[in-house]
């Protein structure tokens, strides 16, 4: 049985220069769980939004073509009508959950189908039971945290059990725990409810391993439809961009790519090729230098509330990239604040070499005028290579390109002070993959220390020489990050996941030139 | 805004009867006159606070009912010509003229200020006790896609302070000159209708769009939902009994008469004890 179907989709959004959807037929059957890769702006939350009915209703635009939800004709059924068929979740948990409770927000979509109190409450028992939320039915939705929060959407979403659920990057605001967790959720979902998935994502190796189908999408146009395997084949040959770690890893020694860890393992392993893990650490003498940016014994604990930091000593020296990386509700957002002085330790002291610049996770919230050339120096404009859009409004750019100007926003004019550190707050949440390299080598050219909050262990993997593992308030590793990354599970990169942390490889590259060293030893 | 589901009385009880319960308190502190009588009517909402574990949440409103309470007492004592035994000569001032403080629009204003200070205190017990999702459930039935605009307004509030404060950390974060309050504005506009929107949708594939007006519930009463409407009867009844009754008499002009008979006594202990009597009953509170 079919749930989805689109037939020569094509879709203009008002006032676009292009399509965002191109010609697009595809069908998705019950029960498959299918996966939409692209880069940023290929069309995947279009696509999505054409599954919920928003396109074209909601949106406006040109729509041609037909598109049907559970036989239900998208032009003739809106969002409303859809809703009894298609659950919908969307990146940003906050502007999503609409009600005061968990418990309220579970109901909300039951009782606008009109359904008796009894099939409410039981509807909204099953949704919080199968996602594990039922401690936070009473919950008020302000108090929770953003992993939380997601799953409380995702519930509101799964409540009367539609036969489709569609998903834009769901993960993206969760740390790797939180992101595990609800994947393996919707797994459990799909094989239990028989529930069709499509669900658009970035960080690909997270949920590939899971999937029977993946669907490509470049620039609103199918470019790939075909099961994981081949979709990295195709990936790693055709579209280097969202070929996984681990696709490239094998690739690079001349294995077929597999989709996720087990399969990489079990690939090399079949070859002989598994290297054996060597247990040892080294722990390399930090250069002594001056700090450009200290925590000395940093606590932060709120009135009436818990602590979010416990004896933080840090020392950040002139040039070091540190990522510090952490569950939600770590500590990581309190340290930059602490750091730039948006807040005050309770006990303990910040010392500064010089200007802090902090940019916070939204950049939209930096820029305020209406051209680009008006928000920040020439200089700092030039040193995020935005310096030919001077004259473009900061609202027409791509979200790399915000997140860039925001930072030049912060970096200010080099001629007057130059930051001692420059921190940034979860950076790369909603950022494909090249915009994240991009990103991390614009990090590494930056004449100041630079420390970046992030859940994204291949980020991290990619700009930082050190990494900070933060829990509960308090660091618990601080070394290089190739030990803190190799060594861990969760907060490690699928390169050193599947080589069981060998040379302390985190990136393909260094995966590919340890495999090839192991070989030539033996 | 503050409502979260703590394990006590006033929380198990219906949002029907939670409400029931503040109003009949409010409306207590509009009808009833004498000091003695609006201090029962705060009393009993400061200790059925403090019962119902949103102690916090009563303070704060008791500190800017009493700012305002003092106001409403200084601006009645200097604006009203009533009362005939004065207690302080400003002479003349400018705007207001001759200004004789009287005692009796002194104790007036404070008698007011007191008035005030109950319906604050009664408004903080409402919003940190009775869910809100429970009382918008209730008006579905009479006002659907009124009740839903008010839910959309009421959601949208957080999420916007939220956003204002990150937004001034932002700014805080920026080197240089200050953004002007205009760029400010357009960036604050800006955000709220993206927000808006973002909301906006969320709301649409939950099924907003195509809404049917809710059955009627039929859940059974408990206990607690029986007390609370049982304490705004008769929280209303005394009230109403009591100044009917002229168990409280108070006069402010010309001449001072607050006299304090038995009656009102027992009127305003009555008051307390019916208001607090349903925190005593401390069964299956917790969900």
């Amino acid at each position: 049985m079919t749930v989805l179907e689109l037939d020569r989709v094509s879709y203009r959004y008002p006032r676009a220069t292009g399509p965002a959807l191109d010609d697009v037929t595809l069908d998705v059957g019950a029960g498959e769980l299918v996966v939409l890769a692209g880069a940023s702006g290929s069309g995947k939350s279009t696509l999505l939004r054409v599954a919920s009915g928003l396109v074209p209703h909601f949106h406006g635009g040109e729509f041609t073509g037909r598109a049907a939800v559970a036989g239900l004709d998208t032009r003739e059924h809106g969002p409303g009508e859809l809703a009894h068929a298609v659950g919908t979740l969307f990146q940003d948990p906050e502007s999503q959950v609409v009600m005061g409770t968990v418990r309220a927000e579970l109901a909300f979509p039951l009782e606008n189908r009109g359904e008796s109190p009894g099939t409410v409450a039981r509807g909204v028992e099953e949704a919080a039971l199968s996602l594990g939320i039922a401690h936070l039915l009473d919950r008020p939705t302000e108090s929770l945290s953003g992993g939380e929060l997601q799953r409380a959407a995702l519930g509101a979403a799964l409540a009367g059990r539609p036969a489709l659920i569609v998903l834009d990057e769901p993960t993206s605001q969760l740390d790797p725990v939180a992101g595990d967790e609800l994947i393996g959720s919707l797994r459990r979902l799909n094989e239990d409810h028989d529930a069709a998935i499509v669900i658009a994502e970035h960080r690909l190796e997270r949920c590939l391993g899971l999937a029977d189908r993946v669907i490509a999408l470049d620039r609103g146009r199918i470019a790939f439809d075909g099961a994981p395997g081949e979709f990295l084949e195709w990936a790693v040959a055709r579209a280097p961009a969202l070929a996984t770690p681990g696709a490239r890893l094998l690739d690079g020694v001349g294995l077929k790519p597999a989709p996720g860890v087990k399969a990489a393992r079990s690939a090399l392993r079949a070859a002989g090729r598994l290297p054996d893990v060597d247990e040892h650490q080294s722990h390399p003498r930090r250069p002594e230098a001056d700090a450009a940016l200290r925590f000395d014994r940093v606590w932060h604990e709120l009135r009436d509330g818990p602590v979010i930091l416990r004896s933080v000593s840090l020392k950040i020296t002139p040039g070091e990239r540190v990522a510090v990386m952490g569950r939600n509700g770590a500590g990581k957002s309190t340290l930059l604040r602490h750091a730039a002085g948006l807040m005050d330790p309770t006990r303990g002291r910040v010392i500064r070499a010089g200007r802090i610049a902090l940019l916070l996770q939204n950049p939209n919230d930096y820029l305020i005028h209406e051209r680009v050339a008006d928000e920040a120096p020439a200089a700092a404009l030039h040193a995020v290579g935005l310096d030919a859009l001077g004259d473009r409004h900061p609202r027409d750019l791509s979200g790399g390109e915000r997140q860039r100007l925001a930072l030049a926003v912060v970096l200010g004019d080099p001629a007057e002070e130059r930051p001692a550190a420059i921190c940034l707050d979860e950076p790369t949440r909603g950022m494909d993959r090249e915009r994240k390299r991009e990103l991390a080598e614009l990090l590494r050219s930056l004449p100041a220390a630079v420390v970046v909050a992030t859940h994204d262990p291949e980020f991290a993997a990619a700009f930082a020489d050190r990494a900070v593992l933060l829990a509960d308030g308090a660091p618990i590793a601080d070394a290089p990050v190739g030990e803190v990354l190799a060594t861990g599970t969760y907060f490690a990169t699928e390169t050193a996941r599947i080589l069981g942390g060998a040379g302390r490889a985190l990136t393909p590259e260094q995966g590919v030139a340890v495999l090839t060293r192991t070989e030539v030893l033996a | 805004m503050s409502y979260q589901r703590r394990a006590s009385p006033l929380h198990a009880a219906r949002a029907a009867a939670g409400m029931a319960y503040c109003v009949s308190l409010g409306i207590a502190a509009l009808v009833l006159s004498a000091p003695l009588m609006l201090g029962a009517v705060v009393v009993a909402i400061v200790v059925a606070g403090v019962a119902a574990g949103v102690g916090r949440a009563i303070r704060r409103a008791a500190v800017l009912g009493l700012v305002l309470g003092l106001l409403v007492m200084v601006i009645n004592a200097l604006v009203t010509r009533d009362g005939l035994t004065v207690i302080w000569r400003f002479g003349q001032l400018p705007v207001l003229g001759q200004v004789d403080v009287t005692l009796e629009a002194t104790v007036y204003g404070a008698v007011l200020g007191l008035r005030a200070l109950a319906l604050i205190l009664c408004g903080a017990l409402y919003t940190a006790a009775v869910d809100p999702d429970q009382v918008l459930r209730l008006f579905r039935r009479v006002s659907f896609h009124s009740a839903l605009t008010a839910t959309l307004a009421t959601r949208m509030v957080p999420i916007l302070i939220r956003d204002s404060r990150r937004l001034a950390d932002a700014q805080r974060c920026r080197p240089g000159p200050p953004a002007t309050r205009a760029a400010l504005m357009r960036a604050t506009t800006a955000g709220v209708f993206d927000r808006a929107l973002d909301v906006a949708a969320a709301l649409e594939v939950r099924g907003y769009g195509a809404a049917r007006r809710p059955p009627k519930t039929r859940a059974a009463w408990s206990r607690h939902d029986l007390a609370f409407l049982g304490a705004a009867v008769a929280v209303l009844g005394l009230a109403i009994a009591a100044r009917v009754a002229g168990l409280a008499p108070f006069a402010a002009y010309p001449a001072l008469h607050a006299p304090i008979p038995a009656g009102e006594t027992l009127s305003a202990c009555a008051i307390v004890l019916v208001a607090l009597l349903p925190f005593a009953d401390r069964r299956g509170i917790e969900r």
